[in-house]
């Protein structure tokens, strides 16, 4: 079995789509040369034409993918950092998201939004740690967070065929997992995967996290039974398989990278309870409310959720319904 | 490639003249909600700039977007029926006034973000070229566009990867109440000259004026010239928004508006034609309007249940908003 890093598992899903169609180029800052160590030797494979190195112009260059798309393309975009979303969340959320409907119908805006490193890169600080997934969600652009090497292939590869716009973070918490991969296909979107199976509390973790997430579980694997739900896609998010879940464990814990108001964890408790009667009451570990990640390595840990953390909140559930 | 025809440019003109002229009234009388932002005035600029285009081109207008499109040859029947919210309009009456649309003849829309289009357009000029036509693209905006750091990436973009976008700005004077002496610093054309972008002023009031300065920069720009831009000099002859109409605001000095009216471009381009045929022109055009407001009048409305339809071009569905 090949052993297949999260982040080579993005460099062949680019690769792959790049070669299967023509459409398909890349748009961003210093990927010819690959600093992100993503689209590293794409260039000299496919062309500086479709892999296009792009002034320091974020809202320019998105909003030319969605001119591209509009013509027929398919762009997909790399962005160096979280937290330039934010300079051009006006350009996805305002214009690619809304010419479908604003259009009647009349186009599609097929780009891929590639975020490589998001969330805490330790030692980045404030600026550069973002993890601003739930914005997305939120507005309803489509919207993955993969953990794993093929998850990272496959959902890739599918935001790639999408035809609306898609955004991927690829945690970097989760750039160096390595893992034993078989077969790269695509992966469908709104389609959660139980990682570990539990009888006694469902975790939803996202992205990274869901390895923080088994390890918990393996650790408290002689006291309580902890099933591992990956959502993968957030948006649309796969309630009918999280729900199947739940019903059977009865508890709910969600761990979320994100901030704590009106944050995912917020949008996954109350999604459950509208659906479920729970055993005990549902607990959440996030980042706190309106983080910025502090500098010092150990309060930029602080400030992300953790392991013992988790393991509290997991406790904590199954005293309330003892 | 170019539609030199006065006749033609007459119709166009005289067409947004008399299609703005009734979208107000039907504003005044309720049947166009949220009213609109009259293109009154500025007619010669979409016409002159439009007849400079081929059938493969691409353009985006702005808020006040009704000219571009029918300047591109848009039906007016669908148009009005888009300001009425219809279902028979052109974006089935999901975009309205500041976002009619009609891919078909490569209008990307309306964009009412200002300074937005100019980099969209360029996305979608330099794909078309790329998958082998020949495409040239416009960007139409307002002089209160020039100040937006968007507007300004994509004219480096533009010019540094070659990509033929015509920017048009149409320097009314005026964004919302703001003077154009009170917020840009510099000049306009000096912003394109910044990046190596020619640039020409011109009278936005004269139809051929603006035609023959923009058939000159489609033809250097299929020849495999990078972009160009052209400041239209020119005025709105009535509000902002249709709003005003409601709430006086004072910020124009009245001898300056009627000075302006003075140099109107349905008269400019009408003069150059014989009586009888401007007549003719005229005769046309009413019968298409009545027909157009009839066909928009008696449209249907949009079923409330299919809200959202089109949200997700892939098909995707969204929940909805609960309570049953
Ligand atoms: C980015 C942005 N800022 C503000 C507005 C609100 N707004 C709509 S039109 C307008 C004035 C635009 O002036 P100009 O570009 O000169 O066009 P004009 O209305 O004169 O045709 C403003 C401020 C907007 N739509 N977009
Ligand atoms: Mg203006």
């Amino acid at each position: 079995m090949p052993r297949l890093s999260y982040r080579r598992a993005l460099t062949r899903a680019l690769a792959d789509e790049l070669t299967r169609d023509e459409a398909v180029f890349l748009l961003g800052e210093d990927i010819q040369v690959g600093a992100s160590l993503v689209t590293t030797g794409l260039a000299k494979r496919f062309g500086t034409d479709r892999v296009r190195d792009t002034p320091l112009s974020e809202q320019a260059f998105t909003s030319f993918a969605t001119g591209a798309a509009l013509a027929g393309l398919r762009p997909v975009i790399e962005f160096q950092i979280p937290s330039l979303l934010f300079l051009v969340f006006e350009q996805i959320v305002n214009h690619a998201h809304k010419f479908p409907l604003m259009t009647g119908g009349q186009c599609s805006v097929p780009v891929t939004y590639l975020v490589p490193g998001s969330g805490s890169r330790t030692g980045w600080a404030g600026q550069h740690s973002d993890h601003p997934y739930s914005l997305f969600a939120h507005v309803g652009v489509v919207t993955v967070v993969p953990a794993t090497p093929a998850d990272a292939y496959g959902l890739l590869v599918t935001a790639i065929r999408h035809d609306d716009p898609v955004v991927v973070f690829a945690p970097a918490g989760a750039m160096d997992v390595r893992d034993d991969v078989d077969d790269l296909v695509p992966v469908p979107l709104g389609r959660g995967r139980i990682h570990r199976f539990g009888d006694d509390v469902t975790v939803v973790a996202i992205g990274h996290l869901v390895h923080d997430a088994l390890a918990v579980a393996e650790e408290l694997a002689d006291q309580v039974s902890v099933e591992v739900f990956d959502p993968r896609t957030l948006y649309p998010f796969d309630i009918d398989g999280l729900t199947e879940s739940v019903a059977r464990t009865g508890r709910l814990v969600v761990l979320d990278d994100g901030n704590r108001s009106c944050g995912m964890a917020a949008e996954i408790i109350a999604s459950v309870v509208e659906r479920v009667r729970l055993l005990a009451p549902p607990r959440r570990v996030t980042r706190p409310d309106g983080a910025v990640l502090p500098f010092a390595p150990a309060l930029d840990r602080a400030v992300q959720p953790g392991r013992d953390q988790l393991a509290t909140a997991i406790h904590l559930t199954m005293k309330d319904s003892a | 490639m170019t539609d030199a025809d006065p006749v033609r440019l007459y119709r166009t003109v005289r067409l947004i003249r008399r299609f703005e002229q009734r979208a107000v009234e039907l504003v005044h009388g309720g049947q166009i909600v949220g009213g609109i932002h009259p293109y009154l005035g500025q007619e010669g600029i979409a016409a002159g700039v439009c007849a400079a285009l081929g059938v493969d081109d691409v353009l985006a207008g702005t808020h006040r977007g009704h000219g571009h499109v029918l300047a591109r040859g848009a039906d007016p029947a669908r148009m009005l029926a888009e300001l009425c919210g219809r279902v028979t309009g052109l974006n089935a009456g999901r975009g309205g006034s500041m976002h009619a649309a009609d891919l078909s003849i490569g209008v990307l829309g309306a964009n009412a973000i200002v300074g937005a289009s100019g980099a969209i357009i360029t996305g979608a000029v330099w794909a078309h070229r790329r998958r082998g036509r020949d495409t040239v693209g416009v960007s139409f905006f307002g002089d209160g566009a020039v100040n937006e750091g968007m507007l300004l990436e994509a004219f480096n973009l533009a010019a540094l990867w070659r990509v033929p976008v015509l920017f048009v700005c149409e320097n009314n004077g005026y964004a919302t109440t703001m003077p154009v002496a009170g917020a840009v610093a510099g000049s306009i054309a000096g912003r394109a000259a910044a990046f190596d972008i020619p640039a020409v002023q011109v009278d936005g009031q004269d139809p051929e004026t603006v035609r023959v300065a923009a058939s000159a920069a489609v033809d250097r720009m299929r020849a495999g010239g990078g972009p160009e831009l052209i400041e239209a000099r020119t005025y709105r002859f009535d509000v902002h928004h249709t709003f005003e109409h409601a709430v006086r605001l004072d910020y124009r000095p009245p001898d300056e508006v009627t000075r302006a009216r003075t140099r109107d471009p349905v008269r400019i381009q009408g003069e150059r034609l014989r009586d009888s045929d401007r007549a003719a022109v005229d005769a046309e055009v009413e019968a298409t309007l009545d027909a157009a407001v009839r066909f928009a009048l008696s449209s249907p409305e949009p079923d409330p249940a299919d809200a959202l339809t089109y949200l997700y071009a892939s098909g995707l569905t969204a929940r909805t908003g609960g309570g049953s």
